[in-house]
């Protein structure tokens, strides 16, 4: 039946958290044979644990996928990082755990961002929404938030004019609010979506946010059958924890679209759920939602794996292996919704392998009924 | 039950696990779900079983298959340009592997150096190779225990090969009478991809060196196009060596001190060349495995191309390559303990030199072989 | 293998030059960069010491820099071999990227030197993997693959020009039937793909057939270049003469040379139409340059068949054996093939047993 509509999202029904169709079209930089080969960086806290389960689930269900690990943490020197970065530019295709960044060294930049900038990695996408048994205080929430992700706030330029006085430079650019947008309507009009809202503080910030509102009104005029309409980001954060349902496709730059995630992921149930991916031109990083280490969770098996497998149903949605998407997304589905496997940040008392065991069970099963060909 | 380990339910998993998922899906959140070990469903893989020899070769694959119990099922296609009047159409072909996984493995096919229809410059091979893109050719040279060879050395090497372009290009003429004009084409886009792969090769199967074989201080156009392609792409694998070597002092190389190779890749003809000569050390056609490796296809062939026409219907040939081919097939499927278990179960056949066919010097038949594979077969 | 080799003195294996014996020949020198003056040295030696009938006009090949600012071989050089017809040259520094043609090229282009002969044979005393190497591989060296013709269409893409023509098909095919007839070869193999360049090698492969229907003393075999290769490593005695296209002689050529120890001990000639070059085809080996390392053996083979090709077949077989006794002896051998000796020793023990078998 699925495989008939392999990317068709069916909203408030069983697959919500199906991956949406990606816009654009990009040529698989490491495939032979009709096997990817995507590089797979752990990082710390629980991210080795995830990425051996996203393995373990791979490798049940025969999905064609080889893995390339590289080990990157924040302990490690610039030269790992490169090898990181390579790895990456050669396979195309990443799958993350996070890297703890170390906050009290200036000196020492995110290795996350420097990823992301370094990759030209410019779209950050979120899926946000509620699963029916996971106890959250809205329903019916599915909201898409596209964040634009190499420039604003983060390009990184502080420095301290004189002392007591720190200028941070936010640096915005019409090229790069021209292709987030392109993306954000694209993505709309691929999946159906019905209204896009743009998310700014253009009454204080006159000009550069000015810019980003400009350019993304402009670009609504190519897309007549999608809804645009702009609010400015505290208003947006109200409205989202008042009546988030409103929402369809949000697009923002980079800071407002870290705050505004944070809270979209906090409203579907916390960080264990949401998978985010980050899309360039060439290449694609997957990685969980909200981007924590979770390293006082490491080790125990009780992290709620949900993000990390919808991350990888995302990879393996951008490189074209729908079945295998699909049939992970539903027995995952199944076994959160009528299997009520939860792990306890979810007020279950399930552990992560769990989580695992049942929807492996369940991608047999459905495997059964659904033979690929 | 719980008990059993992992490999000794793999056999009988299907069935019990069956039972389980049959009973309510509640007992889930009461008890821990055991984690399922394997899927009912049979992986599915086209079979061209070819000319000569071929088809003996796969049906013992087969045949090894049934007897041992691996999850795959097999759809034949027929493809000769011998008896060209029973040949199945390429596009049947195609359209067979797209549905099997992306998977073949295929015998070879005789190509007849007499044309059999005017203008038809490509052999059958050649057409199918392009229609499915398989790009790279990978042989893998490795010695096998039990095999005597000259030069007594331990091998394990990996050529690499471009397939689609150089030499092979058919593009050929007759300027004026008596005066052939053969093209050959090189293209960066090719040499890239060539390159990329066999890098990620090397990267995939933990190997340290990759060498570019090339004639570019003849051919310093085409072969220097090659080679520099070559160097670019290498930049991008800081942790693999990388070396070029001319064509001729390669097999001079590989005859005197053959273990120096690592991952070797060039241009078609020199590929054609280096794979056979590189076969001849361990033991000949009969024992070197090969893949042609496209983005989204992939073949599993015999590393030297010969039909062997000529042992045809005499059960001696021998098997050794196609059922490691099978076994490589088997791990590119993610079948990674059939395929070591197959793997196995030949190494420990050839290193015991009981059962031996007439190129190792022994007087067993294929099917002799394969019976005993069938009975070292553990797993 | 006296006998044998008096049995190859009927005739020469050029095809345009007849010697009467007793005159004596003016033969072009060319000793060369590095090892090159040692070895050609220790060739005039052995020659002088087996009364061989031949007078040596030495000439520097160092390019110089014409009124054009073009770097181009001595014109003496070219002077000379029009007089002499036959050279013979040690190894040369390839000048990688400097811009002049190579000596072999434009000696190749002015005489047409159609065909390169090497015949790899295992040395008693020298061991290798493979001790039943007897293989003559004459290869096309005027066309095919090595034309020269490239271009690049687009940039990105190159097109590179394989070109084989009838005449010369046909005359490196008849030389290497002429070849095999004088030598007493049994069988000449044609290697070829055509099965892949079904036009070019196709055409290649019509004429060898065509010129072995004049020599039905000779067996005629045809075979995949693959299939040389696999069977070459495996077995390699049972192929005699092989005859092929450039670029496939090129490889067989050198794989051969590696059989049997390497270029070190292979002579190597190019045949043409009234003249013949004879050469080492090893490197310069600057390294160990006037220690007095270095193996003449190479060289020494490529004048031996320079002196039958010269019509000079008991001169010839002399040295030849002379040659063949000091390295199965192995008292004098060079380093390179396990011994002790030096390139004068090497010269001083050949010399002796010349003499002897006189």
């Amino acid at each position: 039946m699925f495989s008939k509509l392999p990317i068709q999202a069916v909203r408030g029904a069983a697959s919500a958290i199906r991956t949406h169709q990606i816009p654009g079209h990009r040529l698989p930089l490491a495939k032979y044979g009709g096997r990817h080969t995507v590089c797979a960086l752990p990082g710390d806290g629980i991210g080795p644990e995830m990425i051996a389960h996203i393995r373990n689930i791979f490798s049940f269900c025969h999905a064609p996928v080889n893995f390339e690990e590289v080990q990157v943490s924040s302990s490690l020197l610039d030269g790992d990082m490169d090898a990181a970065m390579l790895a990456i530019e050669r396979n195309g295709v990443a799958i993350k755990g996070n890297i703890e960044t170390k906050h009290d060294d200036p000196q020492f930049n995110s290795r996350n961002v420097e990823l992301r900038t370094k990759l030209d990695l410019y779209a950050n996408i979120l899926h946000c929404v509620t699963i029916p048994t996971v106890p959250t205080r809205h329903s019916g929430i599915d909201i898409v938030l596209i964040r634009e992700n190499t420039e604003g706030e983060y390009s990184g330029l502080e420095h301290e004019a004189v002392p007591g006085i720190v200028e941070s430079i936010k640096i915005v650019t019409r090229e790069k609010i021209e292709r987030i947008s392109r993306m954000a309507f694209e993505y709309a009009k691929a999946n159906g979506r019905k209204k896009v809202t743009a998310v700014h503080k253009a009454n204080i910030q006159k000009l550069g946010d000015g810019l980003f509102l400009k350019v993304v009104r402009d670009m609504s005029e190519d897309y007549k059958d999608i809804k645009f309409e702009a609010m400015i980001v505290d208003n947006a954060s109200m409205q989202l924890v008042s009546k988030p349902q409103q929402f369809d496709v949000m697009v923002m730059p980079n800071l407002y679209g870290n705050i505004i995630s944070n809270i979209a992921c906090g409203l579907v149930g916390g960080p264990g759920l949401v998978s985010g991916m980050n899309l360039g031109d060439k290449y694609a990083v997957f990685e969980t939602g909200t981007r924590n280490t979770g390293t006082s969770l490491a080790g125990k098996d009780i992290a709620n794996p949900t993000a990390f497998i919808r991350a990888s149903v995302d990879m393996l949605r951008y490189l074209g292996c729908h079945y295998h998407a699909n049939i992970i997304s539903d027995a995952l589905w199944k076994a959160l919704v009528e299997q009520r496997i939860h792990t306890a940040d979810i007020g279950g008392n399930n552990s992560a392998s769990d989580v695992i065991n049942a929807t492996l069970q369940n991608i047999k099963v459905l495997m059964d009924e659904n033979p690929k060909h | 039950m719980l008990s059993r380990t992992v490999s000794s339910l793999s056999r009988v998993a299907p069935q019990t696990l069956g039972a389980v998922n049959a009973a309510s899906s509640r007992q889930y959140s009461i008890t821990a779900p055991r984690p399922p070990t394997e899927l009912n469903q049979k992986l599915k893989v086209t079979i061209i079983p070819g000319d000569g020899v071929g088809p003996e070769l796969i049906y013992t694959v087969q045949d090894i298959v049934k007897q041992t119990g691996i999850p795959i099922e097999f759809e034949e296609i027929f493809l000769s340009e011998v008896h060209y009047t029973r040949s199945s159409s390429i596009e049947n072909a195609v359209e067979s592997i797209g549905r099997n996984n992306n998977v073949a493995l295929k015998g070879a096919i005789e190509e007849s150096a007499v044309l059999h229809t005017e203008g038809e410059l490509q052999g059958l091979n050649m057409r199918l190779r392009r229609s499915l893109d398989l790009f790279a050719n990978v042989v893998h040279i490795k010695t096998l225990d039990g095999i005597k060879t000259r030069h007594g050395k331990q091998l394990d090497f990996v050529i690499v090969r471009e397939q689609t372009e150089g030499e092979y290009s058919s593009l050929e003429h007759e300027l004026v009478p008596g005066v052939i004009e053969c093209l050959k084409i090189s293209t960066r886009t090719k040499a890239e991809r060539i390159a990329k792969f066999a890098f990620d090769y090397a990267t995939k199967t933990g190997r340290k060196k990759v060498t570019a074989v090339h004639k570019a201080n003849i051919m310093k156009l085409g072969d220097g196009l090659f080679l520099r392609t070559c160097e670019g792409v290498a930049k991008q694998y800081p942790k693999i060596q990388f070396e070029s070597m001319i064509i001729d002092n390669t097999c001079m190389q590989l005859v005197s001190k053959p273990e120096q190779f690592d991952v070797m890749v060039m241009p078609n003809l020199y590929g054609n060349i280096i794979d056979n000569l590189a076969a001849g050390l361990v033991g000949g056609a009969g024992v070197v495995p090969g893949q042609s490796v496209g983005r989204d296809f992939v073949i599993f062939e015999p590393g030297s191309r010969h039909s062997f026409q000529e042992a045809m219907g005499r059960s001696i040939a021998n098997p050794t390559a196609m059922i490691l081919c099978a076994a490589n097939m088997l791990n590119h499927l993610h079948l990674d303990a059939w395929g070591n278990s197959l793997r196995q179960a030949v190494a420990d056949v050839v290193k015991e030199g009981k059962v031996r066919t007439r190129d190792l010097g022994g007087y067993a038949t294929t099917v002799d072989f394969a019976d005993a594979v069938i009975d070292k077969f553990r797993i | 293998m006296l006998g044998k080799c008096i049995k190859k003195a009927s005739s020469t294996v050029g095809q345009s030059i007849r010697y009467s014996s007793g005159d004596v020949r003016r033969v072009t020198l060319i000793p060369g960069d590095g090892i090159g003056p040692e070895i050609s040295a220790s060739v005039q030696k052995i020659f002088e010491a087996a009364d061989a009938p031949i007078a040596w006009d030495p000439v520097d090949v160092t390019p110089v820099k014409g009124r054009d600012g073009v770097f181009r071989i001595p014109s003496r050089c070219i002077e000379l071999m029009h007089a002499n017809k036959v050279g013979l040259k040690g190894p040369l520094e390839t000048p990688i990227g400097k811009g002049h043609r190579s000596l072999n090229l434009a000696v190749r282009k002015e005489f047409s030197l159609y065909a390169n002969v090497r015949p790899c044979r295992s040395l008693e005393g020298h061991k290798t993997l493979y001790d039943n190497v007897d293989v003559v591989t004459i290869r096309e060296n005027t066309e095919g693959e090595y034309s020269g013709i490239e271009h690049e269409i687009v940039p990105g893409v190159v097109q590179s020009i394989k070109l084989i023509t009838e005449t010369a098909s046909r005359n490196v095919a008849s030389f290497a039937f002429e070849y095999a007839r004088q030598n007493g070869r049994k069988v000449v193999t044609a290697v070829h793909k055509a099965n892949i360049m079904r036009q070019s090698d196709g055409l290649f492969l019509s004429i060898c057939r065509e010129q072995a229907a004049l020599y039905p003393d000779i067996k005629f075999k045809e075979a995949y270049l693959d299939t040389v290769c696999l069977n070459m490593v495996q077995d390699p005695s049972q192929y005699d003469v092989l005859v092929m296209p450039n670029l496939y002689g090129d490889i067989l050529s050198d794989l051969c040379a590696g059989l049997v120890g390497g270029l070190g001990v292979t002579p190597s000639g190019n045949i043409g139409k009234g003249a013949a070059v004879f050469e080492s085809v090893h490197g310069t080996a600057p390294d160990i340059a006037g220690q007095d390392k270095a193996n003449p053996t190479a060289l020494l083979l490529s004048a031996v068949m320079m002196l039958r090709y010269m019509n000079l077949p008991q001169h010839a077989a002399r040295i030849e054996k002379a040659v063949f006794d000091a390295i199965a002896d192995g008292r004098a051998k060079t380093g390179d093939l396990g011994g002790t000796g030096t390139c004068s020793s090497f010269t001083a023990d050949v010399c002796a047993r010349v003499k002897d078998l006189e």
